[in-house]
């Protein structure tokens, strides 16, 4: 089992770090992708498998389906890898890289302290979650509940549109009358 | 089961899956013909049956060509996506008593987390190709596929109610008294017209619809990447029945003349042709009406029944 979890935490750690260093939107939307699977994966392989399947539903399947779909219909191309390339040169990556090895120092000395206690992990079932979900932390489940549904009524606000009338003659009353070119222009333009 | 047994059912699963996919073929097109009152591919071996040899093999020897705007790799890579995600999602399910590849506690889980994998394939297929027909395609395919996931995964919550579990296994074996789609007819109609939306077969398959978009999102693929496509397409019709037959039917569950696989695989094959049947019988709606359709039809039909289903359940349990 530990042999799958350092195999499957390796990929991720490489998944990342080609996240940050392609230059094509696209090609590192998918290495974020193979990043989640290989979580999913370390999970499973520490004995959570519901907190595994979650991870590929929620992220894998859903949100980077939408961030996929968002930059697929943008069309970056070559300029913008062009532009991209400028962006991440040494000077600008430096400095935080410098600053995050202290840290990964510290963390090292830290994992090295305190010995390996990871592997007592307890199982949580999926009535447990639920439970816990919809009995202590039902406030808060109701509060998400709130901020999608905001979500949701702006994103319907912003796509409502007119009805569209699509034949010159199924046009109401007040439409009819007006001249024939700004009509036009208007169904177009609804 | 003893490591062997286990390589055998793995290879005998794959075997005849894969065998299926192709003879589908067959099967899609005599059915087709049957119902609209043709005779259909009736000229290679007895009944046609050769047609599958034929067809398979015209694919093989077809130009593999990949165009020189299409992003290569990805190119590549998509067909091989939904094949994969398929195959793996009948890791799950029990085919007779004994016979299951992997019997997770959380297999109704893992299937719907495989077909939300499955939704890459027509989204970076669409995209790689470079064409605009396939990123409308890729698009009308996400859109079409993450909204019905959501109806499909809130549907088959009743029966996890109902069962009290997540596992294949103990869902059929909680349907030995009476099957499901007695006490949830209601999540059987939404589960089925999703899985039709998430394979998108015909009338729900408008990320490739012919007469709109060429073929959609995978106009530009020839040979077996083509290939890959159509039997993605065919393994995903037999996933969705014997999802359907597992969840709501009772499985392998029936009368003991004859032998549960036998059961199974005869209650799939019901689906299988429910599913050509509804292509050979109904138009093809609107990309805006199926949209609509989804989450102003099923979404409060779905979430009504999740409802009703949680307070009857509630109740019995009190009383």
């Amino acid at each position: 089992m530990s042999l799958l979890f350092y195999i499957s935490s390796a990929v991720a750690i490489v998944a990342t770090i080609m996240v940050i260093t392609r230059y094509h939107p696209i090609h590192a939307l998918l290495y974020l992708v193979v990043s989640f699977l290989a979580i999913a994966v370390v999970f499973l392989s520490i004995g959570a498998p519901f907190v595994g399947v979650l991870e590929v539903i929620i992220y894998a399947g859903a949100i980077m389906v939408l961030f996929i779909f968002v930059v697929m219909m943008l069309n970056l191309d070559k300029v913008t890898s062009e532009q991209e390339k400028t962006w991440l040169k040494p000077n600008v990556w430096m400095g935080p890289a410098l600053l995050c090895i202290v840290l990964l120092g510290e963390m090292i000395y830290l994992l090295l302290q305190r010995g390996d206690n990871v592997s007592n992990i307890a199982v949580v079932e999926p009535k447990s979650v639920s439970v816990a979900l919809f009995g202590e932390y039902v406030i808060a489940v109701e509060l998400t509940g709130f901020l999608l549904m905001a979500g949701i009524v702006g994103a319907a606000h912003i796509g409502k549109h007119k009805k569209r009338n699509l034949h010159r003659y199924l046009t109401e009353e007040p439409e009819r009358n007006m001249p024939e070119p700004q009509r036009e222009a208007e169904t177009i333009n609804t | 089961m003893s490591t062997a047994q286990h390589i055998w059912t793995v290879i005998g699963v794959l075997f005849v899956l894969l065998n299926i996919a192709a003879g589908l073929i067959w099967v899609e097109r005599r059915l087709l013909a049957l119902w609209q009152d043709r005779l259909g591919p009736n000229r290679a071996g007895p009944l046609g049956l050769l047609i599958v040899l034929a067809d398979t093999l015209k694919l093989f020897f077809k130009e593999d060509w990949i165009p020189p705007f299409a992003s290569k790799a990805i190119f590549v890579v998509a067909p091989a996506i939904v094949a994969g995600t398929v195959l793996i999602s009948f890791v799950i399910i029990p085919f007779a008593p004994n016979i299951v590849v992997a019997d997770l506690n959380i297999g109704l889980l893992f299937f719907l987390a495989m077909s939300s994998i499955g939704v890459y394939s027509i989204v970076l297929g669409g995209w790689a190709s470079n064409n605009k027909y396939s990123l409308l395609g890729a698009l009308r395919g996400a859109s079409q596929m993450i909204a019905y996931e959501v109806f499909m995964g809130l549907s088959l919550m009743g029966v996890v109610m109902l069962s009290g579990s997540f596992n294949l296994g103990a869902i059929v074996e909680a349907q030995r008294d009476l099957w499901f789609v007695v006490t949830q007819p209601v999540g059987f109609l939404v589960f089925f017209i999703a899985g039709v939306a998430e394979t998108h077969r015909l009338p729900f398959d408008i990320p490739e619809a012919e007469s709109e978009l060429i073929a959609g999102f995978h106009a530009e693929y020839s040979g077996m990447k083509f290939g890959m496509f159509f039997i993605g397409e065919y393994l995903g019709i037999t996933l969705i029945s014997a999802m359907t037959v597992t969840l709501f039917f009772g499985g392998w569950l029936g009368p003991s003349f004859l032998p549960p696989l036998v059961w199974f695989i005869l209650k799939t094959f019901f689906f299988i042709g429910v599913f050509i049947l509804l292509r050979a019988s109904l138009p093809r709606p609107r990309y805006d009406q199926l949209i609509e359709y989804g989450w102003k039809v099923l979404l409060p039909l779905v979430l009504a029944n999740l409802m009703i289903t949680g307070a009857v359940a509630l109740y019995l349990k009190d009383s």
